[in-house]
């Protein structure tokens, strides 16, 4: 069955893109291609702020991309556009050709095998339009009550970036030379505010969101804006502490941070490049056995959910990590071949991108522990809230980061701390996870639990 | 035009324009010696703008048609009607006089595929040829024009064509179990004579040998140390510790760590900090800004002094302060904010062997990865890819990379020594700010900072 109207409703047309896709990829043949796969990204998006209360922006727009991948033999080349019209989809067709012509011949360039295709899947159930029916009053009315919430917690809370709603409905559409020709809608919605809490003259800011396909889901805006207030409070006084080694615990807000270093480290691109602290490590144990790393495509409700991915191939879940063990990287059909595996259907690219891999649903298996249980376990050391900076190398795995958190001693969260790094190496600090905590929170594609790292260096006075 | 400027206005609003579009953008990867990914992709659009009192409302179409090009006009005055707290006073008619900073006949992108490929190969073949530890080289060469067209409510339409290349060459060396990488990059808003001067083995040598010297490199030290920064890219340093801090909407929402600090000292006396959009063919540089003002070169510190904003319209307006030229957006897409072009630190009268020899213990930092910054604390890091220890007043061994952590208000107040050698970053830059990414310059002569937290892991 297909759910034509939500796209319709906005456009006032029902088009099949189906069509559209299936007409670029015949024309590609006809002008010389001996393959050609088509991915069309189309929707509808809106997002308002309100900051102090009042109206701060409202911003709403339908986008498009067609993009073309041509092969000509084993060379490949891609051509996106906007441009929807005939005259401009053939000079992509003819572009494209073009390039690939002057592009290197790569014996493992190609579409994927047809039998990785499923015309037959399930649907999976990622489109409710509760938000897109919702007026525009009604969802700056969500933002008004989640920053107001936020506003009246404290009186150290006087300024605010403003709470945010945002809704998005997409509509994506492959088909390739295979004969497979599929569509799926996808709807998102998030909520997030982001109070300043002040004292004796200096300020702090935090966060809190809430994200889910189905609006209905969201976190309500007061539980959100009381959230993000205690957050911004207990950053208050913050200071550095000395530089030491320490055990770090990682709120699951800043361990997904790391989980999605562990996703490019596993990336199929990162190592056809070799450019990945894991190259060659499939099969090894890398990491401690606490540590169970699953890629869900089919995840119920996941934000990554999707039926097949960018080149149609059909969605599965992947065990990458089982118990420290690494069982399987993330590949599409080309990083598959290269490396003399199967693809695991985590083409991510984008109409205008080149083939490239990424998670779907990346996420570190639930443990045991309460947060409060891990916190307790800890003499001396460090909960991090926040990590900031881009000191993180795949390549060699070298990690350095700033962080925001609060200082552990004795079991119990004591003072709030800020201007730290904390450093190591991701393969030690893999190796290292002495905890895993039961609060896996899916904030985001990526996501994790609590996690507590046995040493790392803190650096501070 | 103007009939779409109505139709924005119709529920009211102070102000309302009109950004087109029209963007063609190629990006040529060679991977194991071949030209593996040819990806070419034209966008046009066009984002509609209406500005009531504080509040702002935006909506854009993919594409020039009529019908939905009046949609989003009305879908981007919708914001009138919202619940508001400014009133709002006149808009100022503003006249642009552009310059013409960016004289490329023949951008990269309408030259030849072939032409473009042998940059590419003569990078690989210097790469691979470095040294035998060089197991994987990759260039990239990814070029972009745009024609802009600004038609607002109050101001004549102004156009700009921009070209932009940049050209970046990674290198991984292995040696047993370590593996590293050097990135060498450059580029700016150039023609293919650009390559004259720097040529592709220029990147790919200067990739190759940081990789190969990652390999020989120390753990890096832990803890508050002096710490001197080279020329050039090391003026990321600026852009992350007061730069983003002195844009105008953080200030006039009383977000930033420097709001209310204007005339007061932030710096020591020995700096001086620019933004600069009018540097001829540089990467961070506009004919106009993104809202049709012409760019310009605004002094933000002078001798220690706070001095000045970055501003868009909205923020000028609302503050009543001149435009400044930094109104920039990602694409039509998006709405505009005040954004940085070209942010540097005017040269000192210290020579750069002076300065490391000052040190007795510490690190000297040549090149960066990215940098962040949390303004309303001010605490920002940058993440250096290139540093060597300092010993005795001397460079000696090579370190590991680390991210350096500060604060924005107060570390330049540590900076003692400032060096006679300005120079600018090669071309490489991208600011992200609220999920918009632009092309920026950064650029510093070689700095002392007296002190500032190294994230390393050895201690003592």
């Amino acid at each position: 069955m297909r759910i034509s109207f939500p796209l319709s409703a906005i456009k006032g047309v029902d088009v099949d893109r189906t069509d559209l896709a299936r007409e670029v990829v015949k024309r590609a043949e006809r002008a010389g291609a001996s393959a050609a796969e088509v991915l069309i990204r189309e929707g509808t998006e809106f997002s308002t702020t309100i900051r102090m209360g009042a109206a701060d922006k409202l911003h709403q727009a339908n986008f498009r991309m067609l993009g073309i991948r041509v092969l000509c033999g084993n060379r490949a080349a891609v051509l996106a556009t906007s441009d929807f019209s005939d005259a401009s989809l053939h000079e992509a067709i003819r572009d494209a050709i073009e390039m690939a012509g002057a592009a290197g011949e790569d014996l493992s360039a190609g579409i994927p095998n047809p039998d990785l295709h499923d015309p037959h899947a399930p649907s999976l159930a990622l489109c409710f339009l509760a938000a897109s029916q919702m007026t525009a009053e009604a969802k700056m009315n969500l933002a008004k009550r989640c920053e107001d919430a936020a506003l009246g917690y404290d009186p150290r809370i006087r300024n605010s970036e403003g709470a945010t709603f945002e809704d998005s409905l997409i509509e994506m559409t492959f088909g390739n030379s295979s004969g497979f020709f599929a569509s799926y809608f996808k709807t998102t919605c998030s909520l997030a505010v982001s109070p300043l809490a002040e004292q004796d003259g200096l300020k702090q800011r935090d966060y809190w969101l809430s994200t889910h396909l189905d609006i209905s889901l969201l976190q309500p805006p007061e539980e959100l804006g009381a959230e993000a207030a205690r957050r911004a409070l207990r950053r208050l006084g913050a200071r550095k502490v000395s530089t030491c080694e320490a055990p770090v615990i990682f709120d699951p807000l800043a361990s997904a941070s790391i989980m999605k270093h562990i996703a490019d480290a596993v990336s199929g691109t990162a190592l056809l490049r070799k450019a990945s602290f894991l190259t060659g490590k499939l099969g090894t144990r890398i990491a401690s056995p606490l540590v169970t790393i699953y890629d869900d495509a089919l995840r119920p409700g996941g934000l990554g959910s999707r039926p097949f991915d960018a080149e149609g191939v059909r969605s599965k879940c992947t065990t990458v990590m089982n118990r420290g063990m690494l069982d399987s990287y993330l590949l599409d059909s080309y990083s598959a071949r290269k490396l003399g595996l199967k693809t695991t259907g985590n083409s991510n690219r984008q109409p205008q991108e080149s083939p490239s891999v990424g998670p779907s649903n990346f996420y570190l298996k639930a443990g045991d522990q309460t947060p409060k249980q891990i916190i307790g376990s800890v003499k001396r050391g460090l909960y991090v809230t926040e990590l900031i900076g881009f000191g993180v190398d795949i390549v060699s795995g070298n990690f350095s980061q700033g962080v925001a958190g609060l200082w552990v001693e004795d079991g119990e969260l004591a003072y709030p701390v800020d201007e730290i790094t904390i450093a190591g190496n991701l393969k030690d600090m893999l190796t290292r996870i002495e905890a895993v905590g039961n609060d896996l929170l899916p904030l985001g594609e990526i996501f994790a639990p609590t996690v507590l790292i046995g040493r790392m260096v803190v650096s501070g006075n | 035009m103007d009939g779409m400027v109505s139709a924005a206005l119709s529920r009211g609003g102070d102000y309302a324009d009109l950004y087109f579009e029209f963007r063609v953008r190629d990006i040529l990867t060679l991977e194991e010696g071949i030209l593996k990914n040819a990806t070419k992709s034209i966008s046009q659009g066009v984002g509609v703008r209406v500005i009531a009192g504080d509040k702002t409302g935006y909506a854009y179409s993919d594409g020039f048609e009529i019908e939905e090009m009046l949609r989003a006009a009305h879908a981007a005055g919708q914001i009138a009607l919202a619940p508001g707290a400014v009133p709002a006073p006149p808009i100022a008619v503003s006249r642009s006089h552009p310059h013409d900073l960016y004289q490329v006949p023949r951008p990269l992108i309408d030259r030849d595929l072939t032409e473009k490929i042998l940059l590419l190969q003569e990078a690989d073949r210097v790469g691979r040829g470095y040294d035998p530890h060089i197991v994987e080289v990759r260039a990239v060469l990814s070029n972009e024009k745009k024609h802009i067209q600004i038609h607002g409510s109050h101001s004549d339409t102004t156009c700009d064509f921009q070209p932009l290349t940049v050209f970046q060459v990674s290198c991984i060396a292995a040696r047993d179990a370590d593996r590293q990488i050097g990135i060498k990059g450059g580029g700016g808003r150039v023609g293919m004579e650009f390559f004259n001067s720097r040529p592709p083995s220029y990147f790919a040598r200067d990739a190759a040998r940081q990789a190969i010297m990652l390999l020989s490199a120390v753990e890096a030290p832990a803890g508050p140390m002096p710490v001197v920064l080279g020329p050039g890219w090391p003026g990321i340093l600026l852009h992350e510790a007061v730069g983003h801090g002195l844009e105008a909407d953080f200030n006039r929402k009383q977000l930033s760590a420097f709001a209310g600090r204007m005339g007061q000292k932030v710096a020591s006396e020995l700096c001086s900090v620019v933004d600069d959009g009018t540097l001829p063919y540089r990467r961070g540089s506009l004919n106009v800004d993104d809202e049709g003002h012409s760019t310009g070169r605004t002094l933000l510190i002078e001798k220690g002094i706070l001095r000045g904003y970055m501003q868009d319209r909205l923020s000028a307006h609302l503050t009543g302060c001149a435009p400044t030229g930094n109104g920039r957006r990602e694409s039509y897409a998006c709405m505009p904010m005040p954004r940085m072009t070209n942010t540097f630190m005017l040269p000192g009268e210290s020579t750069n062997e002076q300065i490391i020899r000052s040190v007795s213990k510490g690190l000297y930092a040549v090149n960066f990865g990215g940098g962040q910054v949390d303004i309303t604390s001010g605490k920002f890091v940058f993440s250096a890819s290139e540093a060597y220890l300092i010993e005795g007043g001397k460079i000696t061994r090579p370190v590991k990379g680390a991210t350096l952590i500060g604060n924005g208000p107060d570390v330049l107040t540590r900076v003692s020594m400032v060096g006679n050698d300005l120079a600018l970053d090669e071309g490489i830059g991208t600011c992200g700010k609220d999920g918009q990414s632009v092309p920026v310059g950064v650029g510093a002569p070689t700095l002392r900072v007296d002190e500032i937290t190294v994230g390393g892991t050895t201690q003592g």
